[in-house]
This record gives structure tokens, C-alpha cells and sequence, in this order.
């Protein structure tokens, strides 16, 4: 078995304490600070872009609540000036209401006063017409003359029976 | 000792041959460059080419696809962060805040120790983590290590590490004891686990790759589907047995900063 050859043990250990030593000293002052460096930079770098994140996240949101806040601003204006205006309407609806209703009235009676008049003169000549039927009638019935005036009696009697 | 590859085969005229069915040949370990540094064999092997070999393709690696440094990361980048990332989360998990001194360790051990047992899956190459002493060295300086972390920070202190809380008095003496053992027996198991892992798949590779030229172009299938299913479950040892060796290390860091 070459392995418990003891001549060649001591070879063997002064090299493998040559390179290792030289192994170690390459690996701790030169590869692994350069891997660490590396690795914290990225480390770094990852927080600080995740920071950056962050505060530009939070400086969304702020105008966004702005941007809110102003909308509910001008959403009440509107309804505001919805409102103001839909009273104003309102108020001049009522004014014009009044008015036409008030020349209505007045028409109405106006026509009504009107239409007495005129049925109060038709059923004055509706009495004359019935008196000198009347009149007529008695004339050719009974003969003679009578009254007028006890015609127009006699006929308001009737009538107003 | 140079020529170590002669010794093995014994007669040179039917070396070759038994070379190419040993399947403990693979571990052979062959003096490249031979060095001799102040009487001590420092040999450049061919397993110091693939220790090397790992450092230049981890550093490489980890060096280069960071290059660029980008922000959102490319695929080698990608995996070199997914590298970082998978050992700092184990160290974080298991050992806590007071581990991260120890993160460029852990991953320094994890990479090489990954890097190694995947080298050892392509054919031709050497498994530099299929040899006991390369392991054991490994653990016998993370055990040292993890004991000088605790009584650095505990000091007398960390004598409580052996002994349990909250048992009877009459039995302490035995429980300390067997503390004592499986805290001592650490580094081999440590070592043991990672060495026999990979030496078992290799040596089990080599044996059924040997079947599939034993048994020809009619019955050689049968072995190389099973060669493939295999390497498919070495690539995951290698992986599993690297994510091992690191874990406990975390875990015996953890024991001696936290104590129990």
C-alpha cells in the first residue's frame, strides 16, 4: 500500500503545507475580500434601491390623497352650484307661476263677469220674446189689448216657477 | 528513491504488466523533481503537482470570475458567490458570530479538500486526499488548532470541556475518561474518514475498470455501466466527504469557543 510508504510522508506534508499556506493566504487577503466586497455592495445596493422604493411609494400616495382630497373639493362645489341653481330656477318658476295663475284668475273672472251679462240680457230678451208672445197669443186667443205690463208679470210668474 | 515506480513491479520484465491490474498503483507517489532541503525530502511528487494544481485553479477561480465585479454576477461569478455563500452559511449556522475570524480557514479547507477529491475523478490524475498523511496532517492541525482556540479562550476552563454536566458523581471518573478518548481520537477519524473514502472508490474504480478490459467487447458492458453509475456516485462522495471535513471542523471550532 503506497500510503504507509513512510518515505514519502515527508514530501507529501512539506508540500501540502506549502500550498496550503499559500492557499490560505491567497483566500484571505485577496479572493475572499473581493467576494465580500461584492456581496456588500450588492447588499447595499438592494436596500438602498428598496428605500428609494419606499419613499417614492409614500410620495405616490401623498398625491394621490391630494389629488382625492381636491376631486371631493370640487364634487361639493358642483354640487353646490347645483343646488344654488336648481333654488334660483325653483324661486323664478314660482314668481312666473304666480303671475300667469294671478292673469288666469283675472281672465277667468273677467270672462265670467262676462258670460253673466250676457245671459242676464238673453233671458231679458227671452222674457220680452215670451211677453210679446204672450201678448200675441192673448191678442188672438181673447182679443182686446191687455197690459204690457201684466204680461211681463204673468210671464216673470211663470217663469220663475 | 527516485525511481520508486522500478521498486514496485519487482522483476522489470513483468512490471508493466502487474502495474496495470494493481489497483493500489494509482497511489503510487513519484519524485518529479527530487529536493533535498536541509536533509529533509522535499521532493516535488506528483502529488505536489496537484496541490499546486488545486491552488492554481481555487485561486484562479475565486480571483478571476470576481474580475469583473458586477453587480448582477455572471455564471463564474455566480458560482464563486455560491461558494462564499454555501461555507459562510455553514460557518454562521455552526459556529455563530464568533467563527467568522475562522470563515477564510474553513473555506481555504473546504475548497482544497473539494478541489482535490474532484481532480482525483479525472482519469490519470493523482487523488492527493487517498493518502492518510495528507488527511491526518490536515486534522492533527485543525485538532491542535480547535484545543489552542479553546484554552486560549477558556483556559483552565476548558478542562470542563470532559466533563459532562448534569450526571452522577460515580460515574464521572468513566465519562470523563471516555471524553477524554473520543476528543483524542478526533483528528483520526477526522483523517481516516476523508483518506478511506477516497481510497475505497478509487481502488473500486480500478478494480471494475480492470473487469471491463478482463472481460472483453462481449461481457465488458455489464462493469463499465457500472463504472458510470459509480463515478456518478464518486463525484457525490467527493463532494459529500470535502462538505464533511469542513462541517466538522465547524462543529469541533464551535465545541471549544461555546464549550458544551
Amino acid at each position: 500500500m503506497p500510503q504507509l510508504d513512510f518515505s514519502t510522508f515527508a514530501p507529501q506534508i512539506v508540500w501540502l503545507v506549502i500550498t496550503f499556506v499559500a492557499l490560505y493566504f491567497l483566500m484571505s487577503k485577496v479572493a475572499l475580500p473581493r467576494i465580500s466586497v461584492v456581496l456588500e455592495n450588492r447588499r447595499d445596493r438592494i436596500a438602498s434601491d428598496l428605500d428609494e422604493a419606499q419613499r417614492l411609494r409614500a410620495e405616490t400616495e401623498e398625491v394621490i390623497q391630494v389629488y382625492e382630497a381636491e376631486l371631493a373639493e370640487a364634487r361639493a362645489k358642483a354640487h353646490g352650484i347645483a343646488a344654488e341653481t336648481r333654488e334660483k330656477l325653483n324661486a323664478e318658476i314660482a314668481v312666473e307661476q304666480a303671475s300667469v295663475d294671478e292673469k288666469i284668475d283675472a281672465r277667468m273672472a273677467e270672462a265670467e263677469a262676462k258670460i253673466t251679462a250676457m245671459k242676464d240680457q238673453a233671458m231679458g230678451e227671452v222674457n220680452a220674446a215670451a211677453a210679446d208672445t204672450a201678448e200675441a197669443i192673448i191678442r188672438a186667443l181673447v182679443g182686446g189689448r191687455p197690459a204690457k205690463a201684466e204680461v211681463a208679470k204673468a210671464v216673470a210668474a211663470v217663469r220663475s216657477n | 528513491m527516485a525511481t520508486d515506480n522500478e521498486t514496485v513491479g519487482g522483476a522489470v520484465g513483468n512490471g508493466a504488466e502487474v502495474e496495470a491490474f494493481d489497483p493500489m498503483h494509482q497511489f503510487q507517489i513519484n519524485r518529479l523533481i527530487p529536493v533535498d532541503f536541509f536533509g529533509i525530502d522535499a521532493s516535488f511528487t506528483n502529488s505536489s503537482l496537484f496541490m499546486v494544481v488545486a491552488v492554481v485553479l481555487i485561486s484562479g477561480f475565486n480571483i478571476f470570475s470576481m474580475s469583473g465585479r458586477a453587480l448582477v454576477p455572471g455564471r463564474m461569478q455566480s458560482v464563486a458567490e455560491l461558494s462564499y455563500e454555501f461555507v459562510a452559511n455553514m460557518v454562521r449556522t455552526n459556529v455563530g458570530s464568533a467563527g467568522q475570524k475562522f470563515f477564510p480557514f474553513i473555506f481555504s479547507l473546504f475548497m482544497f479538500v473539494l478541489v482535490l477529491n474532484l481532480i482525483g475523478m479525472i482519469p490519470y490524475t493523482f487523488t492527493v486526499t487517498s493518502h492518510i498523511i495528507v488527511t491526518f496532517a490536515l486534522a492533527i492541525v485543525i485538532f491542535i488548532g480547535v484545543t489552542m482556540v479553546g484554552v486560549i479562550k477558556h483556559g483552565f476552563g476548558f478542562l470542563k470541556f470532559f466533563v459532562p454536566s448534569g450526571v452522577p458523581a460515580a460515574l464521572l471518573p468513566l465519562l470523563v475518561v471516555i471524553e477524554v478518548i473520543s476528543y483524542l481520537t478526533r483528528p483520526i477519524s477526522l483523517s481516516v474518514r476523508l483518506f478511506a473514502n477516497m481510497m475505497a472508490g478509487h481502488t473500486m474504480l480500478k478494480v471494475f475498470a480492470s473487469f471491463v478490459v478482463g472481460l472483453g467487447i462481449l461481457g465488458g458492458w455489464a462493469p463499465l455501466a457500472f463504472m458510470v453509475a459509480f463515478t456518478g456516485l464518486e463525484l457525490m462522495i467527493a463532494f459529500l466527504q470535502a462538505y464533511v471535513f469542513a462541517i466538522l471542523t465547524c462543529i469541533y471550532l464551535n465545541e471549544s469557543i461555546h464549550l458544551h
